[in-house]
């Protein structure tokens, strides 16, 4: 094995020092499906959805460092089994109810549940109670939708400088709040400009005066898979 | 409610307290609790005020650990442990007929606020169990007579300080000592060796001994150290680098920390050597302090045992006073403090990583590694994390060296180790053994002639039925951190199965998909077959999303929280057997029971007011 590559599913893929299998992967245009990762962020290893077999040993791809002649599968049946059941369980611990959602088929969770073949939730519903905030004048935050990547947390701390978003509670019972005395998403200093306020992989924060904007059929993966759209994204 | 300017001057005390670093938020939630009851809104935004941190950030850490409160709880809070060796004892009847007596529901505080009964994760004390703890003070060996006077005296309104001192008592229970707690190591003696033998011999001591950590995963003690004497501070705040390593500079800051979190269900060896050895505690981490070059150790002492708290700070400040700890330690110009810092209820605050995160005031929610503590530790410091009895041994090892050690035990587990013991036994308590000794004879010992089972190192470790009494406790075989519970043939194992998953899934930190989910699936799936509505379709299920949340999850958590449900599918299927119905698919959806609300408000209760399965 040459220095700086690492073996992706066969194909051999270079990396540079520091990179993790992810962006290396990315920069080679292989597709490792993903939904808590975006690469605008820091990495952050929550949804697993990208976990990888590394040497025999299960990793979560977008935080591994890439490392010297890795042997690592992804594409696989089993691997992909799992992230199907990941989807199917991101489903059922909250309330998605794709045919009115306004995010329908901008989705990142519905896309990977395309992509994966998923064709029904598996699990049982567990249908909490959550809550939808529509406080803020240009911004609905529907916690019933949230999958807790964390990525309005990060986009709100590290882009926009503000802290509007964060996590509290723990286990199953873990959910975002905001930085606000009353809890309001309208009493904190989230602008519709904010990076935090377009980030949402799912229908959590969703800009208001916007639904339907592009009809249901015409949506960014309505024609293609995720998969073609997030290596199309960065080649 | 307390009002605006208690609270302000709550917040400023405690915070002030802690140098209004936001690296002590924990702690001063902590103090700021005890002042106020509970951690009202106006506290959080005061203390993001003083520590000049987001409100959110504040309230993510107090929503994160179950001993803080954003509510009145009662002005007396009373948990029961949740442990199933004391839910075999009685757990429940007791908890239930002190909800009884006083009038209120289980979780829920009393209209008037007196009083809030429930449970909590196993609070170390399964060997004078069943156990509650009263406002953070355990009180052992319940019983209905104990119930009954601790509801009067809640009635009455009596302050803890006034109730029996005997409902407080905590016995040691040491019933076998071997080595590190049959012979006395002279105060100050491992402090003194590795003053004049140095970092590296007594690094070559402790390598030489073969000592491996305490707390169940059993890394190396030696080559830990090592890895982080020799790490630098890079000063950048990297979280995806690898381990960089090279030679040792004297400018990089280093911490000790050790690891009193002792969550395992099952575990309270740490507890003994804490409340009765402390000082050899103290000694090893010293010790590890000159190894590496720290200035600065933590003590991470779990919110249960609290009591512990002043006890140990008094010895602290006697070693400083002795010369032991503080500035130029025994005159040799080495100088290194300790400092206690309490954790708030929460499992996971014991996984190294996580425990670091809550050091420095945040949710404890594991860190993605690489890069691991020993580079990338406390506030992004080279950092050792060691379990109590790892530095306890450690401390011996300095003093008389390592040869002795490594002739103790087997090959690749030497020294003793200090087992938990409770359960089915007569003589429940601490058991100090050389690695290797059997499970059969540790029984033998302990006087459980009827075991059945035996949970060894706590529902993430391993359970085994009688064909395998002949198994070793060491690393070779069967390793552990310490917990040992028996069962004995009247047991139902499916039972425990059951309180190990509903441990799990109360105490998965909500990070990670498959662990936050799976645990909480698999709970369900117990529940269910529990209910009498499980088949066979549900078990598969079971073994399918116990599998997943093994391979996928973040940290060891979630890799172990299915042990207890695939272990005993395989092992003890009867005991699943028989609860099962036959019918290949049962739905989870009990019409019948979702009947009972109307059959309640209607006062019915006749045949047509119910739906029959069949
Ligand atoms: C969920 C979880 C809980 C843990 N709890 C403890 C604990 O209470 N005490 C402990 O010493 N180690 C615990 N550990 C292990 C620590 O992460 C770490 O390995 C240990 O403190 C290292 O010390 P040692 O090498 O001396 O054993 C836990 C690990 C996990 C994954
Ligand atoms: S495995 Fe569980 S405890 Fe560990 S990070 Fe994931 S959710 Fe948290
Ligand atoms: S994309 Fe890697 S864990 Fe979420």
């Amino acid at each position: 094995m040459s220095d700086n590559t690492i073996n992706i599913d066969g194909q051999t893929v270079p990396f540079l020092p520091g990179q993790t299998i992810m962006e290396a992967a990315m920069a080679a245009e292989v597709y490792i499906p993903h939904l808590c990762h975006n690469p605008e962020f820091t990495p952050h290893g929550s949804c697993k959805l990208c976990t990888v077999s590394v040497n025999g040993r299960s990793a979560a791809a977008c935080t591994m460092p890439a490392a010297a002649g890795q042997q690592i599968l992804n594409n696989t049946e089993e691997l992909n089994a799992n992230r199907r059941a990941l989807v199917q369980m991101l489903f059922v611990e909250g309330n998605h109810f794709c045919p009115f959602c306004e995010k329908s088929g901008n989705c990142q969770l519905q896309a990977l549940g395309y992509y994966l073949g998923m064709m029904d939730p598996h699990y049982n519903h567990f249908y909490p109670a959550r809550a939808v905030d529509g406080s803020h004048p240009d911004v609905l935050l529907d916690l019933n939708r949230c999958i807790m990547c964390e990525l309005c947390v990060r986009a709100s701390r590290d882009v926009d400088g503000k802290n509007v978003f964060g996590l509290t509670g723990r286990g199953i019972h873990t959910h975002i709040t905001v930085n606000s005395p009353s809890g309001r998403l309208g009493d904190t200093n989230l602008a519709v400009s904010d990076k935090a306020a377009e980030v949402c992989p799912v229908g959590a924060i969703i800009k208001k005066r916007h639904g339907f904007a592009v009809p249901i059929g015409e949506r960014l993966y309505d024609h293609k898979t995720i998969r073609e759209v997030q290596t199309e994204a960065h080649k | 409610m307390p009002d605006n300017n208690t609270i302000l001057l709550a917040v400023q005390t405690a915070a002030a307290r802690h140098g209004n670093d936001p690296a002590n938020l924990v702690q001063i939630l902590r103090e700021v609790q005890d002042a106020l009851g509970h951690i009202p809104e106006e506290a959080v935004d005061d203390i993001a005020r003083f520590l000049d941190i987001p409100r959110v950030r504040v309230a993510g850490v107090r929503g994160f650990y179950h001993f803080f409160h954003d509510r009145p709880h009662g002005r007396y809070e009373i948990l029961f442990s949740d442990n199933i060796i004391e839910h075999l004892q009685g757990k429940p009847e007791l908890l239930q007929q002190m909800c009884t007596r006083l009038w209120v529901e289980p979780e829920r505080m009393s209209e008037d606020g007196l009083v809030r009964v429930g449970s909590t994760s196993c609070i170390g004390m399964s060997d004078q169990g069943p156990a509650a703890l009263v406002n953070g003070v355990p009180v052992t060996r319940l019983n209905m007579e104990r119930v009954e006077t601790m509801v009067e005296l809640v009635q009455k309104g009596v302050p803890l300080s006034q109730w029996p001192a005997d409902f407080f008592q905590v016995e040691d229970n040491l019933r076998r000592a071997d080595v590190l707690l049959g012979e006395p190591l002279e105060r100050g003696a491992g402090v003194r060796a590795a003053v004049e033998k140095g970092s590296d011999g007594i690094l070559a001591e402790i390598d030489r001994s073969g000592l491996r950590g305490r707390g169940g995963a059993g890394f190396k003690t030696a080559v830990k150290w090592d890895f982080c004497r020799k790490a630098v501070d890079t000063g950048e705040e990297c979280s995806i680098v690898g381990p960089k390593v090279c030679d040792n500079t004297a400018a990089t800051v280093r911490y000790v920390v050790c690891n009193a979190d002792e969550g395992e269900p099952g575990t309270f060896k740490d507890r003994v050597l804490l409340n009765s050895h402390a000082d050899l505690v103290f000694e090893g981490m010293t010790v590890a302090a000159r190894v590496i070059g720290a200035r600065q150790g933590f003590l991470y002492l779990r919110g249960e045992y609290r009591y512990l708290f002043d006890k140990l700070n008094g010895i602290l400040a006697q070693r400083r006073r002795d010369g032991l700890l503080g500035e130029n330690i025994l005159g040799s110009g080495f100088s290194f403090d300790i400092v206690i810092h309490l954790g708030a209820g929460a499992y996971i605050c014991g996984e190294e990583s996580a425990l670091i995160e809550s050091l420095e005031g945040k949710r404890g929610t594991p860190r993605n590694r690489p890069p691991f503590p020993v580079t990338h530790g406390y506030l992004g410091k080279p950092t050792v994390v060691n379990n109590v009895e790892t530095y306890a041994l450690a401390a011996k090892i300095a003093a008389k060296g390592g040869e002795w050690f490594a002739a103790i035990g087997t090959a690749q587990s030497t020294g003793t180790k200090l087992l938990s013991i409770s359960g089915d036994c007569e003589r429940p308590g601490v058991y100090e053994y050389p690695f290797g000794v059997t499970v059969r004879q540790v029984l033998a010992d302990c006087g459980a002639q009827d075991a059945r089972a035996v949970q060894v190192g706590g529902p993430s470790g391993t359970i085994i039925g009688e064909g395998e009494f002949d198994r070793r406790l060491a690393f070779e075989d069967l390793a552990t951190g310490g917990s040992f519970m028996v069962f004995n043939r009247e047991r139902d194992i499916f039972e425990a199965a059951r309180n190990f998953s509903s441990f799990f899934a109360h105490e998965s930190c909500g990070f990670c998909t498959p662990c936050r989910v799976g645990s909480t699936l698999l709970k369900k799936g117990m529940d269910k077959i529990a209910s009498g509505h499980g088949t066979c379709a549900d078990v598969e299920e079971l073994k399918r999303i116990g599998q997943l949340t093994r391979a996928m999850s973040h940290c060891g958590l979630g890799q172990t929280a299915a042990n207890p449900v695939l272990q005993t599918l395989d092992k003890f299927w009867g005991d699943y057997e028989k609860r099962l119905i036959s019918k290949e698919f049962e739905p989870s959806f009990d019409l019948d029971k979702a009947l009972a609300v109307a059959r309640r408000i209607t006062g019915r209760d006749d045949a047509w007011a119910h739906v029959s399965a069949d």
